[in-house]
């Protein structure tokens, strides 16, 4: 009789216990996707109502805080920055996977380093971009001292997922390509890097999703002058900064609202894109490809 | 003969590129310490580490309120961010049902997305009023900023967190089931124990990124470089102190802003090097 009894408190508790884990489980799980719509929704909602032609006037001035300049800025950083780190990124990948050998003393050298990179705070890479490009080679604030500076903080990105591609990349291939005669460098620009473009392109939308984004490291870099600049050698703020700017002015705050409406739909419209891609790799694995 | 010359002239292009990451490091690490060390030697070291007080136009700089600054808003974040972090990670992993899953996955990766200054302006148009309404004060304050940053690290923790989760045997699962435990004890019991250096590994990023997040801080801490007395009062991080003043600093002024920059690359030094021994310590 006792003993059932004991039981019985025993299994109880069991119960009790799972069922309050399961409330913690689920509770954070909520507060998270609340946390996510709440800001979502709360900018769309207080941003939308003030998106207006006139948002993206031709040219910027204090009535309109048109974020066309902005925007046009933010391509151009995006693409200039890419145009450095891309190449940089897939050349060292390849050479870790395909040229060193194993336990090489330079490639762990190259691993903590770009390890090192990836975690460097983006205030840092502002000040070393102002105190390198601005100041040292004398390029000043402009959209070209942002996209160099940038072009260091996102190389480890891309490296990183083209080495994943790269690995991923079936030794059969290469071993097919020598057989049928072709050098190493023919092998890998005709045979790997091509079946690693996925990859490489998840690493390239990654690293585009981080510039888009990006404030600390651009303000003492490109500078914060709201127009588009007529070379790459003058200053102009990129969407984020611009976002910045407005806030430090404190003047307009509907048009901040605004703007951040315009940085979400870009940043919305990249994760939609990365996922898409992600998408198609597994979807090329499982198929044998 | 000319391809030779190719493939050997490629493979060193290739192994150039490979030195940028090296070079880079190397080139942060001069600029940084050789624009900064001379500003903490004429300071001295422990005013510069231990001086509580910083004004610079008297030409005094301590930056002990914003190293202080930086830690209380960083353990902030952690205590907001690594709970819930952890348990929407398990949730993800243990008791999603794959419906829903293909919603939440992405939401998680779309937090990740937002800018910080996305992030900043939320926080002061929604937490900074909710905290002023609530406990008083300005609003801008060590409460805001840990509210603000602990969002920001929820997406590096559950990520790293769920894959860490993901990572660990089903027979662990499946042995205390079949011992009697119940799906929540078996996951939390078996399940999570075996995960722990990954999910420490999480929280680590996570202390990374808060400590040097910079715009969301500024737009919510306040400011205020002296030490706080209370969650609610303003306080400034070691990066808000360099954003905030470097676009006028000159001369010595100039060169000390560069050195708390030295001093928080120092911190994320450390912390980079603890997350790698802590990822080669489980790979073995």
């Amino acid at each position: 009789m006792k003993n059932s009894s004991t039981l019985h408190g025993e299994l109880r508790r069991a119960k009790r216990q799972a069922l309050l884990l399961r409330a913690a489980v689920f509770l954070a799980a909520g507060i998270t996707v609340a946390v996510l719509c709440g800001i979502l929704l709360y900018i769309l909602i207080k941003g939308v109502g003030h998106l207006s032609p006139e948002l993206f006037a031709l040219k910027y001035n204090s009535e309109n805080c048109s974020v066309l300049p902005a925007l046009i800025n933010t391509l151009t950083v995006t693409f200039l920055s890419l145009l450095i780190a891309v190449p940089l990124g897939v050349f060292s990948a390849v050479y870790l996977v395909e040229y060193a050998k194993k336990g090489n003393r330079f490639v762990s050298l190259v691993r903590i380093t770009a390890e090192t990179l990836s975690g460097i705070p983006s205030i840092v890479y502002g000040l070393f971009g102002y105190l390198l490009f601005v100041t040292t080679l004398n390029f000043g604030y402009s959209l070209l001292s942002g996209a160099l500076t940038l072009s260091v903080m996102i190389l480890p990105v891309t490296m990183r997922t083209t080495e994943e591609a790269l690995l991923s990349v079936p030794d059969a291939y290469r071993e097919g390509s020598f057989g049928l005669g072709a050098g190493k460098l023919r092998t890998v620009f005709r045979i790997v890097l091509p079946s690693a473009v996925p990859g490489i392109l998840a690493g390239v939308i990654l690293a585009t999703g981080r510039i888009v984004g990006e404030t600390a490291a651009l303000i003492f870099t490109t500078g914060t002058v709201a127009q588009v600049p007529d070379s790459l050698t003058g200053s102009g703020r990129t969407l984020a900064v611009h976002l910045y700017a407005l806030w430090n002015e404190g003047l307009n705050t509907d048009k901040a609202y605004a703007t951040a409406v315009v940085l979400l739909v870009i940043v919305a419209a990249i994760n939609t894109l990365s996922a898409f891609v992600a998408k198609k790799i597994t979807k090329g694995k499982t198929n044998g490809n | 003969m000319a391809n030779q010359i190719k493939e050997n002239l490629m493979r060193f292009v290739f192994f150039l590129s490979a030195g940028i990451s090296i070079l880079a490091v190397l080139l942060i690490c001069v600029f940084l310490f050789a624009n900064g060390i001379p500003a903490i030697r004429e300071i001295g070291v422990s005013e510069f580490l231990l001086g509580k007080i910083w004004k610079p136009s008297n030409n005094l700089y301590g930056i002990f309120p914003m190293i202080i600054g930086s830690l209380y808003v960083t353990a902030g974040a952690i205590l907001v961010g690594v709970p819930t972090g952890v348990l929407t990670a398990v949730f993800l992993a243990r008791f999603c049902p794959k419906k829903a899953y293909k919603f939440l996955k992405p939401a998680v990766d779309l937090l990740a997305g937002i800018p910080s200054v996305v992030y900043g302006f939320f926080g002061l148009m929604v937490i900074v009023p909710f905290v002023r309404n609530t406990f008083g004060g300005s609003g801008t304050s060590w409460l805001a900023a840990s509210l603000v940053l602990g969002i920001m690290i929820l997406p590096t923790i559950i990520g790293v967190s769920e894959a860490a989760i993901r990572a660990v045997p089903e027979s662990y699962y499946e042995d205390s089931l079949a011992l009697g435990a119940t799906h929540e004890r078996s996951v939390f019991r078996a399940i999570l124990p075996a995960a722990k250096s990954g999910i420490l590994s999480s929280v680590i990023l996570g202390v990374g990124r808060a400590i040097g997040e910079t715009m969301a801080v500024i737009m919510v801490a306040g400011n205020q470089a002296v030490l706080p007395s209370s969650l609610t009062k303003g306080l400034r991080t070691m990066t808000a102190n360099i954003v905030l003043e470097m676009g006028y600093a000159t001369d010595l002024h100039r060169e000390a802003l560069i050195a708390t920059a030295v001093v928080l690359f120092v911190f994320i030094l450390i912390i980079n090097l603890s997350f790698s021994a802590i990822k080669r310590r489980s790979n073995t």
